[in-house]
């Protein structure tokens, strides 16, 4: 954390609401997403209780387990979430987009759209890892069958999960974490994975202060949880002893009777989920709010890549995602990991002068004025060829950059990258950096006319983001022994995901 | 009571508490001390058996803690399962998944003795049991279910009752943890395990002392404990040994430091009371307000995390909150402002209008450019706005 954001959260409590951290929205939303509120039964591993689903805030789906321990009775609620969930994939993964041959890769397709899940928070996403997990081994593998639908969701779920870990990705979208994103409440980081006491603090109601509002927000019969786990006490007074009931009468035989707790139950479960699909839907108009950032639509490019790469993957038969990855896996998944985190730290900060002012709080990026400058200084190349290489010099009053071997952009002159040549230390607590551009900055016939900034001006650099590439992995046969199987891994067995017995 | 702590001492905790009956420690109430050992006010209220959960309602700030009964019926359901059939299945668990040469093996139930249950009664039977299995050299093995131990802490005998306790792997006495939580391709949530792990170096630890009370070996006893939990989605369990080492001397610092609690006890002043009394008409006969300024007097070390697992959370949360402390916003606020302790503090710093003390030059340096930050940004923000 900066020191800004603590500044910002503290400052949000003493206004009584909410400061806003971010410029810009860094986060793609689509048209039509599809939200999703679940709760899960307390105690085991992923057993749904209930689901609301729908893309129009007017007309949620909602799904619901009278007996949540019934193998059956989850098989066929999760055939239903399929029935709304792959409809909705599926309509995205049939429109394509032609891409033109570029710069080395060949011409592809991608799909126009891509899906877009909206949960309420980290947990909800936990536990649709879990769900996935659960259901993507089920059913037939044999070649040439199709896979059953539920199965389909577990795959698809999986996919999405594994997409949620990449930072800026935007097909899953936890929404305190979007919320949390952009606004500093008065409240610790761990409150914040509270939907209600997050929206409470970004617009309290009148007359409340956030912390007053968001205090309100702990009374869980008014405020029920978020998901995917119940209140206790929910649990104890309404569903249990509906769920008896039911058990009772349909053991009896009295399908009036049974017909009536199963309703009794599920109009409780509605009452549990609706406020928070409610507030999803007041999050989303909140965020859509905010002006999106300019470097939003080439990660949502990225989304859609990863999302055409699925889809073509199932539709060529492909095997579902194994348990653990094989290490070469493993090591791609880490440097994409990672180079996504970089990725979206620095393009944040290029387009948005919030995120600017955090990496200069923390000395990650630095402002200040150009003193001094020679446009036309030429070097050797290693290859001893002139070379155009402009120096110039900024005072700045911002604490010294801690990186020094890193490509630099200014975000008004991002065609130019620059590197820190020399830092020196003045007296009065300021620091004079030489700057020599490294790309950019033409030839010493051509010079780029707008690569070297003026005297005086007001500049400000941070890390270039086109410096993370993919890196590059050695073929199979060259890759060392430390990420190669003595033997191909062989199906493990343990791939049933009940495991034996259902008891 | 308790050699450890003196009569005047066990006295005034017992005072403190009014007229109420003690409540029960158990292992999950025990490890709740690891969670915030600096923190004077749960130490002491846990001390003198005070029911926290009362008096947090009682002081205006009730806190909802509560078990679902899904999980509780589940947890029951799946020990059950385990333990079937004479331990039959465990004992098999405890052979085939970690390979372990136990063949015979005795299985005793150690849940009531005849049809008293009383605690005291229960513990005196199994450590007169447990004694004579150590002594007893190479008898077969054998599968103690739910014994009773008794533990010393702060002035109270606390009874602690694990799911098994083996004997003998490897010459040793072993605690078996039976815990309902899923491990997933081999993986289980951290925070859970970590939590079971402390709950059973409890064990460990009632189950040393059990011994050198007896005058044996308290080594008898392994630093390792067996974690059985369902493996993947289903209710096939699975057995786990985990080095409880750490666990153990972590909870060992915890249990002493409650027996120090004569010096927190001295530092109190004589009228502080947590007395919940209440007269005919079932209202309490102290103000609410008396109730949390008593409350006050005991210093709280106040965390986010407190939310999650201490009754007297919402209270201290409101204390912080008052007090203008920084403690409210989190770790990461108060390390990034490390040696400041409160907002005002930290914005007139940030503002220049406070001259820092030397240990925070540094920090305030950092406010006063982040301060600069800010107004520059409102500058430009104002400049766009004023622009579009």
């Amino acid at each position: 954390m900066s020191t800004l954001l603590a500044l910002a959260r503290i400052r949000a409590a003493r206004q009584g609401r909410a400061e806003p951290l971010r410029q810009v929205r860094h986060y793609h939303l689509v048209d039509e997403p599809l939200v999703l509120v679940t709760a899960a039964m307390a105690g085991e591993a992923a057993a749904p209780l209930a689901c609301m689903v729908g893309t129009d805030r007017h007309r949620p789906v909602l799904l619901t387990v009278s007996q949540p321990r019934n193998r059956d009775q989850q098989q066929a609620f999760y055939a239903q979430l399929a029935a709304v969930v792959l409809p909705y994939i599926r309509r995205r993964e049939n429109a394509l987009q032609q891409l033109p041959t570029h710069t080395g890769k060949a011409a592809r397709q991608r799909c126009a759209d891509a899906p877009q899940l909206i949960v309420a928070n980290r947990a909800t996403v936990e536990h649709l890892r879990l769900v996935g997990r659960s259901l993507r081994f089920q059913g037939s593998r044999e070649p040439g069958t199709t896979q059953a639908p539920v199965a389909l969701l577990g795959r698809w779920l999986t996919f999405f999960t594994e997409q949620a870990d990449y930072p800026g990705s935007c097909l899953l979208l936890p929404m305190t974490r979007q919320l949390a994103a952009h606004w500093a409440s008065g409240q610790s980081a761990l409150e914040d994975e509270s939907l209600a006491a997050l929206l409470a603090w970004i617009e309290p109601p009148s007359g409340l202060s956030g912390a007053e509002a968001a205090l309100r927000t702990e009374n869980p019969v008014e405020f029920p949880p978020a998901g995917p786990a119940t209140d206790p006490t929910f649990d104890l007074v309404e569903l249990e002893p509906r769920m008896r009931a039911h058990r009772h009468a349909l053991a009896a035989g009295d399908h009036t009777s049974a017909n009536r707790s199963a309703a009794k139950l599920e109009r409780a479960l509605d009452a549990q989920l609706r406020p928070t699909w409610n507030q999803l839907w007041s999050a989303l108009a909140l965020l859509r709010a905010i002006p999106p950032a300019a470097r939003c639509a080439r990660r949502w490019d990225d989304d859609r890549d990863q999302f055409t790469r699925h889809s073509l993957h199932l539709m060529h038969g492909g095997p579902p995602q194994p348990v653990h990855d094989h290490p070469v896996e493993a090591a791609r998944r880490l440097a994409a990991l990672e180079r996504a985190s970089h990725m979206f730290e620095d393009e944040q900060a290029l387009d948005d002068p919030f995120v600017l002012a955090e990496r200069r709080a923390a000395g990650a990026a630095f402002a200040g004025i150009v003193i001094s400058r020679e446009p036309d200084r030429q070097a050797r190349s290693p290859k001893g060829r002139r070379v155009l290489r402009p120096r110039f010099t900024v005072r700045t009053d911002d604490p010294p950059p801690l990186t020094r071997d890193q490509d630099l952009l200014n975000p008004h002159r991002p065609r130019a990258t620059a590197r820190i040549h020399q830092i020196t230390h003045e007296q009065s607590g300021t620091h004079l950096i030489i700057m020599e551009i490294t790309s950019g900055m033409g030839t010493p016939s051509r010079p780029a006319a707008d690569a070297v900034p003026e005297l005086g001006e007001r500049v400000c650099y941070t890390a270039s983001p086109s410096q993370w590439a993919q890196p590059e992995f050695p073929s199979r046969d060259q890759t060392p022994w430390t990420h190669s199987h003595p033997v191909p891994p062989a199906p493990a067995r343990d791939l049933d995901p009940h495991d034996a017995d259902p008891a | 009571m308790n050699p450890t702590v003196n009569s005047t001492t066990a006295a005034r905790l017992d005072a403190l508490r009014g007229g109420q009956p003690p409540v029960n420690h158990t292992a999950r109430t025990l490890v709740g001390l690891s969670a915030n050992p600096g923190c004077s006010r749960r130490a002491l209220l846990d001390a003198c058996g005070a029911d926290k959960g009362k008096v947090a309602r009682q002081a205006g700030y009730p806190w909802p803690f509560g078990q679902s009964p899904f999980a509780l019926s589940r947890g029951n359901a799946f020990e059950r399962q385990v333990k079937e059939h004479g331990g039959a299945r465990l004992l098999a668990l405890l052979r085939e998944s970690l390979g372990l040469p136990i063949e015979q093996v005795a299985y005793i139930p150690l849940e009531s003795v005849g049809d008293n249950a009383n605690r005291e009664l229960r513990y005196r039977r199994t450590r007169q049991v447990l004694a004579h299995a150590a002594r007893g050299g190479s008898s077969p093995g054998i599968l103690y279910d739910h014994p009773m131990l008794r533990l010393a802490v702060g002035g109270q005998l606390v009874y602690l009752e694990p799911d098994v306790i083996a004997f003998k792997i490897g010459d040793k006495f072993h605690v078996v943890e039976i815990k309902s939580f899923p491990v997933i391709d081999r993986q289980a949530d951290g925070t859970q395990v970590a939590a079971a792990t402390r709950q059973a170096a409890v064990y460990v630890i009632a189950l040393r002392e059990l011994f050198a009370d007896a005058g044996l070996d308290p080594d008898l006893v392994a630093a390792s404990i067996f974690l059985v939990t369902p493996k993947n989605f289903g209710n096939t369990p699975i057995a786990t040994l985990i080095d409880a080492r750490k666990q153990i001397a972590m909870m060992t610092t915890q249990l002493a430091r409650m027996d120090r609690i004569e010096t927190l006890v001295k530092l109190l002043p004589a009228q502080v009371s947590f007395d919940l009394a209440v007269d005919a008409a079932g209202v309490a006969r102290r103000p609410q307000a008396q109730l949390a300024g008593d409350l006050r007097q005991v210093p709280a070390r106040y965390r986010p995390e407190c939310l999650d697992h201490c009754e007297l959370a919402g209270l201290c949360r409101a204390e912080a909150r008052q007090d203008d402390s920084l403690d409210v916003y989190g770790p990461g606020v108060a390390d990034v402002l490390g040696g400041i302790g409160t907002a005002q503090t930290a914005l007139a710093l940030a503002e220049g209008q406070r001259i820092p003390s030397a240990d925070q030059t540094d920090v305030a340096r950092a406010l006063r450019h982040a301060e600069r930050l800010r107004t520059e940004l409102a500058a430009g923000a104002e400049l766009a706005g004023g622009a579009a």
